[in-house]
């Protein structure tokens, strides 16, 4: 299939459909709200199930509930119906369950906007509900990597038996661009669901979904498994691009939109003679501690660019331990910054660093 | 030669009952598990256990199951229903479950007449956290959150969830039964039985409401208490059939 102009919102839907998705439950809310009417409109012609479910707590539980039916199951929302969610996602965690969630990121705290924002990223890297964790999160920079991205989430997901978030903020979510929707994406070696409840039928004992443990040892155990497997995803799955490295002055940091706007400002800064690279995290979690070490020696300072106040320079300043200064800019509340006042940003961070 | 005259089901696993003496879970259980044995729906069924004493009953019910957040479960067994229809879905839940944090979850699950079935305990009181006051809690009630009894100027009069659901036009079966004596244990398995038949028919929504007890933090001996639940809890909450498929009404 050639390059069609999409919405994001609907090539990420038409995305999910591709990749196999079986069944969504989603609750409206903006900026998202193209992607439930995709599904809604099209899920029954490739044999899935679409359903508007009551609220978000909902939705998420009804995510558990199919995805323990081995169903491969989806759920879409954003920043404050995400924050509903974290329920449901924490005990999936638990049950080792594994869905594919999309969050398209807007303003918060609290009812906060409905503009483009990147400052769920506390939210999304960090578990999000209680216990120890994680959710394999990608933040792609446009809709081709976004749609890429989802269609191979569900098997990662699978592999892991983890929630894995494809986290964009509002503007991939409203903004249209050609994207080819046919794209081969890497087929993972996944087990058969043995797990799952889907009746016994005599062929086997009874299977049970759970994230109860009420002997601390078999907690503790079941925290350690889980752990490993975190491991393991940090180990593999770390994913990022490095671009204009050779010889730079300095590295930005930025991811999604954000990184598109850098790109931009890379442009104008190299005619100028003014090298900077761009490390860009494909993954916020498993954040790609990897690429820090691929950072030459040329560079003498790291600048974390993000749509919120300073979420990310936390894990910037943890992969970058100590080893270079690190600046901040950020727009936050839906506003987007042109990529004049990242070049002043750079400029400011270099000037005081010589 | 001897001959048995009664077995336990099928439909139970051999694991302990964790329930304290006089509990009536350990009676509804062994209810909803005969019934699946004898509609033979124990190998497509997949049960839903909810927050509460009963939070373990994935050990008991030998089916396969799924354990669920608090509140839940009618959400749990949609999204189970939807991707398998063929399969026999239930919850099991209690009042603090269902009638408290869950009331978005069980209402909206009737509104959409999911095609599933729910077993719901009223015991009128949280009785895993302890003895707390529950919504299905009696007016005048003692509870360790209720230490003066249950003031309905403070939190209301007990919340009717059979008469509540009714009220819902996609409640396809609804029926309020008890268990403090053999003759309503009969009658009670009969609700469970048609709850199950409903859903095997793909008629929708099906829940039957269980007066139970909670011996222990109602501070009453077990048949105290079952003396109780008959002299108060069924003067507040009438047993009978609420809503039935409307062509068994004609």
């Amino acid at each position: 299939m050639a390059k069609v102009m999409m919405k994001g919102n609907e090539a990420m839907a038409l995305a999910a459909i591709k990749g196999g998705c079986k069944a969504f439950f989603g609750y409206p809310i903006t900026p998202q709200s193209e992607l439930p009417e995709y599904l809604a409109k099209h899920m029954h012609k490739h044999g899935g199930v679409f359903l508007q479910a009551e609220s978000e707590i909902a939705a998420i539980n009804m995510v558990y509930g199919a995805s323990g039916a081995g169903a491969r199951v989806m759920t879409s929302s954003s920043s404050p119906g995400i924050a509903l969610k974290q329920e449901g996602i924490t005990y999936m965690a638990g049950a080792q369950l594994p869905a594919v969630i999309i969050n398209v990121m807007r303003g918060g705290p609290g009812l906060g906007g409905i503009q483009p924002s990147q400052a769920d990223y506390k939210q999304v890297t960090r578990g999000g509900g209680n216990g120890d964790y994680y959710v394999i999160a990608f933040a792609p920079e446009d809709l081709q990597e976004t749609v890429n991205i989802i269609k191979e989430a569900f098997d990662v997901a699978d592999q892991y038996r983890n929630p894995v978030m494809i986290a964009v903020d509002g503007l991939i979510g409203q903004m249209m661009e050609p994207v080819d929707l046919d794209i081969e994406v890497p087929k993972r070696e996944l087990a058969e669901k043995t797990w799952a409840t889907i009746g016994t039928y005599g062929k086997r004992p009874p299977v049970n979904i759970n994230s109860l443990f009420l002997d601390p040892q078999g907690l503790e155990n079941h925290s350690w498994n889980l752990a490993k497997k975190y491991n393991t995803i940090k180990e593999k799955e770390q994913r990022y691009e490095m671009v204009n490295m050779k010889d730079a002055e300095l590295v930005i940091v930025a991811y999604g939109t954000m990184s598109r706007i850098v790109r931009s400002a890379l442009e104008e800064l190299n005619k100028e003679g003014i090298k900077v690279g761009l490390l860009r995290p494909i993954t916020i979690w498993p954040f790609p501690e990897k690429a820090f070490k691929e950072i030459p020696e040329s560079v003498k300072g790291i600048l974390t660019c993000e749509l919120s106040t300073g979420q990310m320079i936390d894990d910037v300043k943890i992969a970058n331990n100590g080893k270079l200064p690190v600046g901040f800019f950020g727009r936050t509340g839906g506003m987007v910054p042109e990529p004049e006042e990242i070049i002043k940003a750079v400029k400011d961070m270099l000037g005081g660093l010589k | 030669m001897s001959k048995v005259v009664f077995e336990k089901t099928k439909g139970l696993t051999n694991k302990e009952f964790s329930y304290c003496p006089g509990c009536t879970h350990g009676i509804i259980h062994r209810l909803v598990a005969e019934v699946l044995e004898e509609l033979d729906i124990l190998d497509r069924t997949i049960g839903i256990s909810p927050v509460g004493c009963s939070v373990t009953n994935y050990e008991f019910f030998n089916c396969d199951m799924q354990q669920a957040a608090h509140g839940r479960a009618p959400a749990v067994a949609t999204g189970i229903k939807r991707v398998r229809p063929d399969n026999i879905v239930f919850s099991y839940q209690g009042d603090g479950d269902l009638a408290s944090i869950g009331t978005a979850e069980i209402v909206h699950a009737a509104h959409r007449s999911e095609n599933i079935t729910v077993i719901f305990i009223n015991n009128g009181i949280y009785g895993m956290t302890g003895g707390q006051m529950a919504p299905t809690t009696l007016v005048g009630q003692k509870t360790t959150t209720s230490p003066y009894g249950r003031d309905e100027k403070h939190c209301g009069k007990p919340i009717k969830i059979s008469e509540l659901l009714s009220a819902v036009p996609g409640a396809t079966f609804i029926e309020r039964v008890s268990v403090h004596n053999p003759a309503h244990v009969r009658k009670a398995k009969k609700a469970i039985k048609k709850a199950f038949e409903v859903q095997i028919a793909g008629k929708g929504f099906s829940l039957v409401e269980f007066i139970s007890t909670c011996p222990v933090n109602w501070g009453m001996k077990p048949q105290d208490a079952l003396n109780w639940a008959e002299e108060n809890m069924i003067a507040y909450y009438p047993l009978g059939n609420f809503r039935t498929p409307e062509e068994d009404d004609k």
